[in-house]
């Protein structure tokens, strides 16, 4: 058996079937994860190797790692514009807004969301209410944008905690933060934002905006899969999620991931660099030169959230009268890598809750995709994708008898 | 790709041959989405569109090195099968959901997903044969020569336009051919051994009743009230039913009643909501009418012509008749009576081993 399967191995050869390995491949969807970058990836690989070591030790190689760990939560702190103390590291960004969600609210507490949060505060607060808590979500209009004053007239006696937040993961929108939290901080009510889809993107600045809580994620700005950070301002007492050692000032019991945290804080500081050296500017051009590329080159498009202000790196297209799932299969096999917004636990795409929260009709949202640029995307990968996506799109329209029919009543 | 043996081994015999393929799963139905209703089981293992099922077919997928997506058709099936499912049975008809499976999914919105990533193709794994007829210039569908598996009853509604883009590798063998193949080509013994499915792949634990009880009251529609008498042919009441829906033609347990000798559902009376019983010889039957007609091998039926009919996916075929009666009607008269006949069934015309067509017991 074990020679049967070598040998199909071995003969199923690159040129025909399977994957084809040395096709080039585009990375368009950076806002489900992006690339570790290689200063991050150097940065990390001592704490790999020769200098292991538990940060909570007395001993030098708990020193060494102790310092690192304490030298990425100032870099942290930089990107926050906060204290290094009011860092806490986490697992990742769902770690963070649970902890934020979890450690501030109890049962019978008033809750204020949003109709568009990730599925990370979403979830958490289904569950909040399965807890007896009471959750007001509140809409956005059809750019994908809260109204500060819904926020405001949502306010009970009792609201513990809103959770509204920065940017968003499908269509990059970004919501009023800063009046939010002008609002939290007159109602006396505590304020988390997710900031996970806007850390590295544009500038966060926790004093500006005047959260006490806010998430981020490592992997979405190149630093390792299980990594994030929740900022708690000074003075926020919260609950821990886990409960062992005395890690995090006892607000995240567990070992630090010492290498991890280490690439994170080499991230943070490339990130604040990006907002000086023209890279940042650098994506939001091709962002731009892709969104308007597709839109002059493909009928019936539209931008999902245009006219709000957005993140510089992300665009979410309709492509009326087609499947996005279809779309996003037939560009992978061509080598472009994009998406929608969440995946079911199957793999299977699910409808938008954030478009469909837009007003959008399910037909649009499920013919939506989204392209989401990273540090290491370059002018010849948008022409690459521009030279896919035209003629991509006409043959799933020319197959499409929805589009067939729309034709005819067109016609 | 269901991760069952059958189209995991079509995925290994066409790579084999050095055939470019994509692997897709069908996003169905979420298992989960009734559970916690009264009489539906919290936890659902080795069913169609479970995620046992899929990280199955993923990981076929990985060992054939070949690309792989599961897309969501979720809607379209509540749409075109779990809602006339549930209508047919509330209606006092029999349905059969793996028909308008695949007339709907399978060979309409799956075939259009594959050609429009740029397959020429679909491959699955059915028990069936396609052939192209040059004297006739029309795809046949035959029986699969594994004739205890033949699944060319649940094909019946296919086009010429589809089975000119379908192929079936396993029409010409038998299962342990298959599991023998799946073997030989590398597939691990959790493929290959791997138990055939048989319910409806959507009702867990084949409990049809439960599944439109729990379906309704998800919807947060109430069940219509379907409940009233049992009647014999000649209008005597028998007694009274909970509701048509608990029945089926031909069912003689469960319908409350105890007389001298075995009762059966003789007819389902769903506008009266009349169930009528009696003797087992007053089920026989030798005519039915059907409509929604499809027709494979032949394009029209202009004179009465000698078949074979199945009445169901567990007939043995018997010869008839076929006569065109209506403009999308055929009225059937076999030689012999048939045993409960039931309206929602699908009737599946063949001559030899080919299938002339088929349409819906009215």
């Amino acid at each position: 058996m074990r020679f049967a399967r070598e040998r199909l191995l071995v003969d199923s050869g690159r040129q025909q079937g399977g994957y084809n390995r040395s096709m080039r491949r585009v990375y368009m969807d950076n806002n489900a994860t992006s690339p570790l970058l290689p200063e991050a990836l150097e940065a990390m690989r001592p704490y790999l190797g020769e200098r292991f070591g538990n940060a909570s030790s007395i001993h030098h190689h708990g020193q060494q790692t102790r310092a690192a760990v304490e030298r990425a939560r100032e870099s942290v702190a930089k990107l926050l514009n906060c204290r290094a103390a009011e860092i806490v590291f986490t697992s990742g960004g769902t770690e963070a807004d649970n902890l934020a969600v979890f450690g501030m609210v109890h049962g019978g507490d008033h809750v204020i969301s949003s109709t568009i949060e990730h599925h990370a505060v979403l979830n958490s607060c289904h569950r909040l209410e399965k807890m007896g808590a009471i959750v007001t979500y509140v809409p956005v209009d059809g750019r994908g944008v809260i109204d500060p004053e819904d926020v405001r007239r949502a306010l009970r006696p009792n609201t513990r905690l809103i959770s509204i937040m920065m940017a968003n993961n499908e269509t990059g929108v970004l919501q009023p933060v800063e009046s939010i939290g002008g609002i939290a901080t007159e109602a006396d009510v505590y304020f988390h934002t997710d900031a996970v889809q806007a850390a590295g993107k544009c500038v966060i600045d926790v004093q500006k905006i005047g959260c006490d809580l806010l998430s981020i994620s490592g992997h979405k700005m190149h630093a390792p899969q299980g990594t994030g950070v929740l900022y708690v301002r000074k003075g926020t007492l919260l609950d821990p999620l886990f409960y062992g050692g005395n890690h995090e000032r006892q607000r995240r019991a567990g070992t630090e991931n010492v290498p991890g945290i280490v690439a994170l804080g080499k991230a943070a500081e490339i990130a604040v660099e990006a907002f000086g050296n023209g890279e940042v500017a650098r994506l939001e051009a091709l962002r731009d030169r892709l969104q308007q590329g597709i839109l002059n080159a493909v009928d019936e498009t539209g931008v999902n959230g245009e006219g709000a202000p957005r993140v510089p790196t992300t665009t979410n297209i309709h492509f009326d009268h087609i499947e996005g799932e279809a779309l996003i299969i037939a560009l992978d096999l061509k080598g472009l890598a994009v998406s929608t917004g969440a995946a079911c636990s199957s793999g299977a795409l699910e409808p938008s809750h954030v478009l469909m929260a837009m007003g959008l009709a399910s037909e649009r949202a499920r013919a939506s995709v989204r392209f989401s640029l990273g540090k290491l995307n370059t002018a010849e990968d948008v022409d690459f994708a521009l030279s896919l996506i035209p003629p991509t799109v006409a043959r799933l329209r020319e197959l499409s008898p929805v589009y067939k029919k729309h034709l005819v009543i067109g016609s | 790709m269901s991760g069952g043996v059958d189209s995991s081994t079509v995925a290994a015999m066409l790579r084999a041959e050095g055939h470019t393929i994509v692997g897709l799963t069908m996003q169905l139905w979420n298992q989960r989405r009734l559970a916690g209703h009264e009489g539906m089981p919290e936890q659902v293992r080795g069913r169609c569109c479970s995620i046992d099922d899929v990280y199955d077919a993923r990981r076929v997928a990985e060992t054939l090195d070949i690309p792989y997506y599961v897309v969501n058709h979720e809607q379209r099936f509540e749409q075109d099968v779990v809602r006339p499912f549930v209508e047919e049975y509330l209606s006092g008809r029999t349905p059969v959901p793996c028909s308008l499976c695949n007339n709907h999914l399978k060979f309409d919105q799956l075939l259009i997903t594959a050609q429009q990533i740029g397959a020429d193709t679909l491959a699955t794994g059915h028990y069936a044969r396609i052939e192209f007829n040059p004297a006739s210039e029309r795809w046949n569908l035959l029986r699969g020569v594994d004739r205890s598996r033949d699944q060319s009853y649940f094909l019946f509604g296919l086009t010429q336009e589809q089975l000119s883009r379908t192929i079936f590798p396993l029409g010409n063998m038998v299962k342990p051919e298959v599991r023998e193949k799946a073997r030989a080509l590398g597939l691990s013994p959790v493929t290959s051994e791997k138990p055939d499915s048989q319910e409806i792949c959507f009702v867990p634990g084949g409990d049809y009743k439960k599944f439109i009880d729990a379906y309704l009251a998800e919807q947060g529609e109430a069940l219509p009230d379907t409940a009233g008498e049992l009647v014999t042919p000649s209008g005597k009441v028998m007694g009274e039913h909970g509701g048509i829906h608990h029945f089926t033609v031909g069912q003689r347990k469960g319908l409350g009643v105890a007389t001298g000798s075995p009762l059966y559902v003789l007819e389902i009376r769903g506008n009266q909501k009349q169930v009528v019983v009696g003797a087992g010889d007053e089920l026989h039957s030798t005519t039915l009418r059907a409509r929604r007609i499809n027709l494979i091998s032949v394009a029209g039926l202009e004179q009465p012509m000698r078949v074979t009919a199945k009445i169901r996916h567990r007939h043995e075929p018997a010869s008839a008749t076929a006569q065109q009666t209506g403009d999308d009607e055929i009225t059937m008269t076999f030689d012999q009576p048939q045993r409960a006949i039931t309206p929602g069934q699908a009737v599946v015309l063949y001559d030899g081993d080919n299938v002339v067509g088929g349409g819906w017991i009215i």
